[in-house]
């Protein structure tokens, strides 16, 4: 079953005068319980489409569904009950409440949710647990590495039971060890049944997919199955 | 509802903790709103101590009371053409007495200002009253102790005072004043009666409680010349709505007892409390208009840092916005945790502000009758509270309507 369907989509800044194709024209799928990766240099439209995916931003033109839901037009309310309940962030520079200790980061998405405050708080303990953070719970972002960082983040994307796990060069911040087991985590979570976007410009990082998306100029330049999938021994990330 | 709820509980809590997170920037902000509840508290608990004691004041004058003198206590005329009146003298209130029909009393007043003493205590420049034993049937007085004098030590000059409370209190501080022998500018009186405590009296050095009188004869004989000093007729209507009849009647029988014709002007004035009170008010009104503009001036100096800091705050926190936006916080969510944030550092500021309020007032205490009333601190809290919306709506309205996408990607 499709959770993406993209068909046609394009999506035009205006700067000044002149308008600035991001996105020309670009049709995928995504179904569920894939792990794919989005590839491409810098300008090629990969930012605009994760934004797209992540419901964030809307496209100029085209078709978007999301579980069958179009969500080409939605309200911004609607965005955000989207990105609430279906998809889970993962960013590059990871996007935490800085005064806000892990387990409050983690968290919040629940608060948004609407969800009472002790199921909130064993949800966000058991995610945090997961990423095996269990005794940092209470550690303010400063006061962890930043693969630490990552992990709550990875939490906070994961505490609400998302469609799609959304990351952005989630490894770009961190030294390549530490980025590994990262990626090992994302294997993990992918081999639970989760399915999993990542958008890189690494090939190595995006060797752990198994399919590769690759954009050029605003469009598709390639879309291919792994062959070579770098699968790391599960277990050794936490 | 039940959602509403849960939003707006989880917005404030969301709230308090960025408070609390930027204590010195919150606390900075709330300086502002501080100093201006405190100012406008303080500011309309003055005025109404000014007010209370102008109306304690006021009462005191009574309101059914006509004042016949030479002078007038609001007047277009010259004051050389005043001052060249006629005295009226204790021959024109005999014969006034004799012939009006409608006071329920008259009195003659001459006024002095003397040093009483008691032993080694003094009290200096005591405002003196001479009159008959019918003056106190044109004032409300209420005794501590004793009595007024009697008609017959009027008439017969006795040495007999009856004095304030607060010489009492000054003079005898064991409250033992009664048939003691004082020293009225070196004079022996007996005191016969103690007032009791009238309230002070705001405007001017006239304090109602630091009076002392004593009868007509007795200050001629020793502090004043009867024949260069004019006296005032205190007249008291029957009933406040007779003051008007009883004016009239009164201008009537002093144009006759002063000899007038019908071409001459008046060379008396009725002088009554109503003109003092609608003159007085118009000051007291101009003095309140102003004292809060002033205040309010600056709360609203206050809000306005409110808001300014709150922007800095929404600009300073757009990649925080962009999260919260990221990982599903509404529109609405966003408006509602700058508002509550705002208003809340208003509420707070406001409680401090009530409470420095109650504290200055302590000390303005010492000088005007103030309290902080129940409604000054239910306006306090309400106005802080408005405040702190007004002044973070549009830093919320700011907030809220952020793109994420740009927002996640500010620096």
């Amino acid at each position: 079953m499709n959770i993406i369907n993209i068909e046609h989509i394009a999506r035009v800044y205006q700067v000044g005068s002149e308008e600035v194709f991001a996105l020309r024209d670009v049709t995928l799928r995504i179904d569920k319980n894939e792990y794919v990766a989005i590839m491409g240099p810098s300008g090629s439209g990969k930012s605009t489409l994760m934004n797209l995916l992540g419901c964030l931003d809307t496209p100029t033109s085209g078709k978007y569904e999301f579980n069958s839901v179009s969500v080409s037009d939605m309200s911004d309310n609607q965005l955000a009950a989207i990105r609430n309940k279906e998809i889970g962030f993962v960013f590059q520079t990871f996007n935490l409440l800085p005064r806000s200790d892990a387990l409050h980061n983690v968290e919040l998405p629940l608060i948004y949710a609407g969800i009472s405050y002790h199921e909130r708080r064993e949800r966000a303990e058991h995610a945090l647990t997961d990423v095996g953070l269990k005794d940092r719970m209470h550690h303010k972002p400063n006061e962890l590495s930043g693969g630490q960082r990552q992990r709550v983040a990875i939490a906070r994307a994961l505490v609400t039971k998302p469609s799609i796990i959304l990351a952005d060069e989630p490894t770009g911040n961190l030294d390549s060890k530490t980025g590994e087991e990262i990626m090992v985590l994302f294997t993990e979570i992918h081999e639970k049944g989760n399915t999993i976007i990542l958008v890189t410009h690494e090939e190595y990082i995006a060797e752990h997919a198994a399919r590769i998306i690759r954009l050029r100029d605003g469009l598709v330049e390639k879309d291919e199955m792994v062959s070579n999938r770098k699968v790391p021994k599960v277990g050794m990330s936490v | 509802m039940r959602t509403l709820l849960f939003e707006i509980k989880e917005s404030m809590l969301i709230a308090l903790r960025a408070i609390r997170a930027n204590k010195v920037r919150s606390s900075l902000t709330m300086l502002g709103i501080i100093i201006g509840i405190t100012a406008v508290v303080v500011m309309s608990t003055a005025i109404k101590g000014i007010d209370n004691s102008f109306q304690t004041g006021m009462s005191a004058l009574g309101s059914d009371v006509l004042y016949i003198d030479k002078w007038a206590w609001f007047t277009n005329e010259d004051w050389w053409k005043i001052r060249a009146r006629r005295n009226i003298n204790m021959e024109d209130y005999e014969r006034f007495e004799e012939l009006a029909t409608l006071p329920s009393a008259v009195a003659p007043v001459i006024n002095s200002r003397q040093t009483i003493k008691y032993g080694d205590r003094r009290v200096e420049s005591v405002f003196l009253n001479g009159s008959t034993a019918d003056y106190v049937k044109t004032t409300n007085f209420t005794f501590d102790m004793g009595r007024f004098y009697s008609e017959i030590e009027s008439k017969s000059s006795r040495h007999v005072a009856v004095i304030g409370s607060e010489i009492a209190k000054n003079l005898f501080p064991r409250g033992d004043a009664l048939d003691k022998t004082i020293k009225i500018g070196g004079v022996s009186f007996q005191v016969v009666g103690v007032l009791s405590e009238q309230g002070s009296w705001l405007l001017g050095s006239f304090n109602p409680d630091n009076q002392v009188f004593i009868p007509i004869g007795t200050v001629f004989k020793n502090f004043l010349g009867q024949a260069w000093n004019s006296i005032t007729i205190n007249v008291r209507a029957k009933s406040p709505t007779l003051l008007e009849e009883t004016k009239i009647e009164a201008e009537g029988i002093m144009r006759k007892v002063r000899g007038l014709t019908i071409n001459d002007e008046n060379d008396f004035s009725i002088n009554q409390q109503e003109g003092l009170m609608t003159t007085l008010y118009d000051v007291v009104g101009v003095i309140q208009i102003a004292g809060l503009f002033i205040t309010g001036l600056s709360l609203f100096v206050g809000a306005i840092g409110i808001m300014n800091i709150m922007f800095v705050s929404v600009k300073e926190r757009t990649r925080e916005i962009g999260i919260r936006k990221a990982i599903g916080a509404k529109r609405r969510t966003i408006l509602g945790q700058f508002l509550l944030e705002s208003s809340a550092i208003c509420l707070m500021g406001g409680m401090v502000g009530l409470l420095l309020a109650v504290l200055v007032s302590m000390m303005i205490n010492q000088f005007i009758p103030t309290s902080v009333q129940y409604d000054a601190v239910i306006i306090a809290i309400l106005v802080s509270l408005i405040t702190g919306i007004i002044a973070g709506l549009a830093p919320a309205y700011t907030a809220a309507k952020m793109d994420p996408v740009e927002a996640l990607r500010y620096e």
